[in-house]
């Protein structure tokens, strides 16, 4: 269990401002999502909080210690990263994938050990993939392919896990199987998770707190009752919507609110 | 059936016949060519040698000459050329992600061949660890070349992949016309066009252990090195940010594999010029054959194009002897053909 800690970060890519005067606190065990539009910062938000950015300004704690202190290899053995998708050029088995995760523990020269093809044989298991483990990466479904590159950041054993809206081009049903799962290795295990997630009705139903960006700034910050208002919503998205309790949980069940021509005739 | 063996078992058996196929192919070389050398009298030879062995000879001391002055080192010095090839060549593959990738793809190819075609118009004959000018200039060229091109593709501290293979194309055909102009006007330089296209076609001239002594250690050190960052290239397949996310610091190893791989390169074409096809085409063969994961590519390729240059070498002083074929025609010539074999016969279907 770690906790982020996001102190006045200011990012910029070569081209512009893309993030203006961050904090926040994640604490560990937290279930944290990122909402807003397209260019709004979320991914590179992720990318901060894994190192693989370094903020212009300001600072990023990893459990007290900032990151711009901590090599690579030291941060990947407490956080791991689920990217929207992955392209692997190379014909390996998904269990070759997995193992992959185990990279920040190898040393040169020595073979991976028993340790590492239990961490991988239990998180294929953990995702559910067992049955997949001699299958080529590359010819599995996108969804399979996103469990197996979720079960290659378990592999990794991560204290904090990022996700980059894992299940943007997942069918509905790999969607929820692959939030429920994050969602029970965050209670279970009290696994800190952040993700950026682009459906906001899956981010209410799965998450504990979420943080709206707007134009690179936090926007809202609470549980989803607090950030997810028509109001708010109106003013991040521009999109008219309306807001209903979810029949069974009760968290807000954003409802798209058709424009003209969309109306279909009676 | 190999698949089946523990991953530990089934590397070692792996690494094991290649090695032997290796030892074979070397043999084989040593025993053909102008005089023919009976195997066992080679054996014995090298028994005696190495070892408290003493055997009485049953063959001419010319043979033995032959043997050890001649063909060892030639041998020797292909096998070292096609092991630092097929290396180069999965370490560029791994690291750019591009099925295309060979040794040469960076510009080490004109820049070496450049070097030495400048180095055949000077007048000046000087030699240095039983190397020539042509060799060391081709060293140099292909070295200088390659960190020409990684500065012109390096941007605010970062060196994008897409960059370097723009940069060491357009580098390289930069070099090959400054080249092809000298070549044009080869009289005005007082260049042998032979010479040149030996150097472009490849062409094992080891004529001494000194040169060996010297690149065998940057040859061997360099696949050790390679092998150190084995585990880095797997995460590579997962892009840089991909392998930045496992805990690679991307930036640094980019430049150690360039470095590792120019240098194999160099090394190969300081004594054999620019040898094509094995850089490129052992490393997929192995990679359909075995499996993509660079703990065991990296050793078997290095094995397997040794070996393969080994045979070609043989094949090119035989063939048509007294006459030399280029190396690197026989190698395109037996190589094509094998490799599209496999490409179709693989059961593991292959994907890069």
């Amino acid at each position: 269990m770690v906790s982020l800690q996001i102190q006045q970060v200011y990012f910029s890519y070569l081209d512009g401002l893309v993030l203006h005067n961050i904090n926040l606190s994640i604490e560990a065990g937290e279930m944290v999502g990122l909402l807003g539009p397209n260019g709004s910062g979320k991914t590179t938000l992720i990318k901060l909080a894994s190192g693989v950015l370094k903020p212009n300004q300001g600072e990023i704690r990893l459990d007290g210690s900032s990151l711009s202190q901590l090599s690579r290899k030291s941060i990947a053995r407490s956080v791991a990263v689920v990217p929207q998708q992955f392209n692997i050029p190379f014909a390996f088995t998904a269990t070759e994938v997995v193992m992959l995760g185990r990279t920040p523990f190898f040393r040169a020269f020595a073979e991976e050990s028993e340790i590492d093809r239990q961490f991988v044989s239990n998180a294929l298991e953990l995702v559910g993939i067992s049955e997949l483990k001699e299958r080529r990466f590359d010819e599995l479904s996108g969804g399979e392919r996103q469990k197996v590159i979720l079960a290659m950041a378990l592999a990794q054993q991560p204290k904090l896990l990022l996700l980059d809206e894992p299940t943007v081009h997942l069918d509905i049903t790999h969607q929820v199987e692959i939030l429920e799962l994050v969602r029970r290795l965050n209670v279970e295990r009290g696994l800190t998770v952040i993700a950026a997630m682009h459906d906001l009705n899956l981010a209410s139903l799965y998450f504990d707190r979420l943080i709206l960006l707007k134009e690179g700034r936090v926007s809202a910050d609470g549980t989803p009752a607090q950030v997810l208002t028509e109001a708010q919503i109106r003013e991040v998205f521009s999109a008219l919507v309306k807001v209903e309790p979810h029949p069974v949980t009760g968290v807000p069940h954003i409802v798209i609110m058709p424009k003209g021509s969309a109306i279909k005739r009676q | 059936m190999l698949s089946k063996l523990r991953r530990s078992n089934r590397l070692v058996l792996i690494l094991l016949l290649l090695g032997g196929g290796l030892v074979i192919a070397s043999l084989l070389a040593s025993a053909f060519g102008a005089v023919t050398v009976p195997l066992p009298d080679i054996l014995k030879m090298a028994l005696n040698k190495v070892a408290v062995f003493d055997f009485s000879p049953t063959w001419r001391a010319v043979d033995e000459t032959i043997i050890f002055q001649i063909r060892l080192p030639r041998v020797i010095g292909g096998a070292l050329v096609g092991a630092a090839l097929a290396t180069a060549g999965v370490l560029f593959q791994g690291l750019l992600r591009n099925p295309m990738a060979d040794p040469y793809i960076i510009g080490t190819s004109a820049g070496a061949a450049l070097g030495a075609t400048i180095a055949m118009t000077l007048p000046i004959n000087l030699a240095f660890l039983g190397f020539g000018l042509v060799p060391m200039a081709a060293f140099i060229g292909a070295l200088a070349t390659v960190i020409l091109v990684y500065n012109l593709a390096r941007v605010g501290g970062k060196t994008p992949i897409i960059s370097m293979l723009l940069a060491g194309f357009v580098v390289s055909a930069l070099l090959a016309a400054v080249m092809a102009f000298m070549m044009s006007m080869s009289d005005r330089f007082g260049l042998n066009l032979h010479s040149v296209y030996s150097f472009l076609m490849g062409h094992i001239s080891v004529t001494s252990w000194g040169q060996i002594a010297t690149i065998a250690p940057l040859v061997i050190g360099g696949i050790i090195g390679a092998r150190f960052f084995a585990f880095h290239l797997n995460a590579f397949s997962l892009g840089e940010e991909g392998a930045a996310y496992l805990g690679i610091e991307i930036e640094r190893d980019k430049i150690l594999i360039l470095a590792l791989g120019s240098l194999l390169t160099a090394a190969a074409v300081s004594i054999s010029g620019l040898v094509g096809f094995v850089g490129l085409v052992v490393p997929h063969a192995m990679r359909l054959s075995l499996g993509p994961d660079h703990r065991l590519l990296l050793p078997a390729s290095a094995l397997a194009g040794a070996a393969f240059l080994v045979i070609a070498d043989l094949l090119a002083r035989i063939l048509l002897a007294p006459v030399e074929i280029p190396v690197g025609v026989i190698t395109a010539i037996i190589g094509a053909p094998f490799f599209i074999y496999l490409l179709r016969h693989t059961r593991r279907e292959y994907a890069f």
